[in-house]
């Protein structure tokens, strides 16, 4: 018999309690999400510099509040599925996602940026105070070329109140059939430039439309927002970006493209509009690596609210 | 194509590969009226917070009250596939009326109602202030920040798990079940017709065809049955372009959702009750190319006719 599906309970839990903590049977009545204060998150010490030819030097304190929201809603912890899980239910997928914006910050570029496609097969195990571990085959796909690969990954989220991003193992080696190298190489060349630096707006726009010429920023946005995204996920989480505010391109350093960029990002399970910065570099031989990344408010025409 | 391309060019001139204006479609919704008015009517079913005219078309061809079949889309503002895809529908369903063997015999039984802008502030306000707005825009007391959630306002679990107390989250349920307007709009509705059979929710993005529960993921007396109607039903979608759907609970697929509408009306007796995400899976979200209009709503369609026809060919009696 397979290994038995631990299913407990699907409650809501208290940000302060025990996680793994055994709870009782059946179902229980809804409950309403308590608020709960967080540990307060440190303010960076001096301004963050961004010099992307905007006048400003931009202090931005991380927005305890916001994140707060976030745990409201997504600490309903559907507890403790182990052994062989659906594939096609959420947690599978919110593991798999978490591959996937892995694979992008290792291999992702102007002309490569991977989705999930499907899951075909996952477990998960508890490693007691280390966390929760899954094993997962899935299929991704280039969204560019849609060339399609399956591979097998682990993916680890830390335990205990601090978390930490979660750790990923793939067993991908890098996309085999479609060859981006030339692309990559002109698009590097078109704009290794100190002169006429990029910049765009809106990739894509409200209508779903992307400017001409602007697509391969539009994937490198998406590929950076990887960083953040897998940095940022959990079992609770499932991201996407939805749309590059704004990118401006900075002076070349060390052979690597530089850009700003803005995004928004998409998290499904508390269904929130998260605005980051962060600043992008890539070249072919390097790849994409993401920095000064960067959490920034709600909106900035909103007062904050009155409770909390 | 040409079919398709024909079905662009009526209902005077509106371009249904297109996303439009509230008042654009508003104005369509009269043209469709005046062009087909032995078949559908349009009904005020109230305001919106912000005092928008609430219209449904009802798609009959007489009787008193038949059995009848609700779908709604953009009650989530962002979600700008879901309209048009509903106006797109409802379009398809005037102009194959009659020529549509099984969607005439449908007609000839059963009654559609479609509210197609189900969140018509929210939608206004995507337009003109944030793309990504989800909510209604009430105001709550105390609060600077508007709107609820519109789909975790029903007396569905309220309160429950996948929902949020703080009015400045996307996840808001309100001060309390059917406190949004839109809401309550629907409800009153739905219970004082008392026959509706079928109960179909459209949103974006993720590809995905549910069935109840939201506010928990204990399987439903009825999950064999909508687990095989959704099944087929995706099937036929995906005939089209080959695109790909999951088909489950709403707690177990995507994440439990307490307070929803597909919830409700399936505790109330409507068994036919699914709720879709549409195209696509996270590439482009909640801003799809206004080329894949009328690709996402010819294949939806395909999966809509099908829970369509499986309703009509099982009938069933709710005690109340």
């Amino acid at each position: 018999m397979s290994p038995a599906l631990m299913r407990v309970l699907r409650v809501v839990v208290l940000l302060s309690a025990v996680r793994g903590a055994p709870l009782a049977t059946v179902t229980l009545p809804p409950v309403i999400l308590e608020p709960v204060p967080l540990e307060p998150v440190p303010v960076p010490s001096e301004p963050v510099r961004v010099d992307s030819g905007a006048d400003q030097n931009i202090s931005i304190p991380i927005n305890t509040e916001q994140q707060q929201q976030q745990q409201q809603v997504s600490l309903d912890v559907d507890v403790m599925l182990t052994g062989e899980l659906n594939p096609n239910h959420y947690p599978a997928r919110r593991a798999a996602q978490v591959v996937l914006h892995h694979l992008n910050t290792r291999y992702g570029s102007p002309y490569w940026w991977g989705a999930l496609r499907q899951v075909h097969k996952a477990t998960a195990e508890a490693l007691g105070d280390s966390g929760r571990k899954y094993s997962l085959e899935v299929t991704l796909q280039d969204q560019i070329s849609g060339t399609k690969e399956t591979c097998t990954a682990e993916v680890v989220f830390p335990g205990g109140p601090a978390g930490g991003p979660p750790q990923v193992t793939t067993s991908y080696e890098g996309k085999s059939e479609i060859n981006t190298q030339a692309q990559e190489e002109a698009l590097y060349n078109q704009y290794n430039t100190s002169q006429n630096l990029l910049s765009g707006h809106n990739l894509p726009d409200s209508y779903g439309h992307v400017a001409p010429g602007m697509e391969p920023f539009w994937h490198l946005g998406g590929v950076a927002s990887s960083f953040v995204m897998l940095k940022e996920s959990s079992e609770n989480t499932l991201y996407n970006m939805a749309q590059v505010v704004s990118v401006t391109q900075l002076a070349t350093e060390n052979n690597q493209l530089r850009f700003n960029y803005d995004v928004l990002l998409h998290e499904m399970v508390s269904q929130e509009i998260i605005h980051w910065k962060l600043l992008a570099s890539w070249s072919p031989q390097e790849g994409v690596k993401a920095s000064q990344m960067e959490l920034l408010p709600k909106c900035h025409h909103c007062e904050p609210p009155q409770e909390h | 194509m040409k079919e398709s391309e024909a079905l662009q060019r009526s209902g005077s001139e509106y371009n249904f590969g297109s996303y439009q204006r509230l008042e654009a479609i508003y104005n369509w919704m009269d043209t469709l009226v005046a062009e087909h008015p032995k078949l559908v009517t349009k009904v005020l079913i109230g305001s919106s917070y912000e005092n928008r005219p609430m219209y449904v078309l009802k798609f009959s061809t007489g009787g008193t009250n038949r059995p009848a079949i609700w779908i709604d889309t953009g009650i989530h503002a962002r979600e700008w596939v879901s309209p048009a895809t509903g106006i797109w529908t409802a379009n398809k369903i005037a102009v194959d009326y009659g020529k549509d063997a099984s969607l005439t015999s449908l007609l000839n039984t059963m009654d559609i109602y479609m509210l197609l802008l189900a969140n018509p502030d929210g939608y206004s306000y995507t337009h003109d202030n944030d793309r990504m707005w989800r909510k209604t825009r009430s105001r709550s007391p105390g609060s600077n920040c508007r709107g609820a959630d519109p789909n975790r306002n029903w007396d569905s679990g309220f309160g429950g798990p996948g929902t949020s107390r703080n009015p400045c989250s996307d996840l808001y349920h309100g001060p309390s079940a059917n406190s949004e307007v839109e809401v309550s709009n629907v409800v009153n509705l739905i219970k004082a017709h008392g026959n509706f059979k079928s109960f179909i929710s459209v949103h974006a993005y993720s590809q995905l065809l549910m069935y109840p529960h939201g506010y928990s993921c204990k399987d439903i007396p009825d999950m064999a049955e909508l687990d095989t109607v959704g099944q087929a039903a995706v099937k036929k979608l995906a005939s089209l372009y080959g695109t790909r759907y999951e088909v489950g609970s709403i707690c177990k697929i995507i994440y439990p959702a307490s307070g929803g509408s597909i919830d409700w009306a399936y505790d109330t007796g409507i068994k036919y009750s699914f709720a879709f995400e549409l195209r696509d899976t996270g590439l482009s979200g909640f801003l799809l190319p206004a080329n894949q209009i009328i690709p996402t709503a010819s294949e939806t369609w395909l999966a809509l006719k099908h829970i369509m026809e499986y309703v009509r060919d099982n009938p069933y009696y709710t005690q109340h």
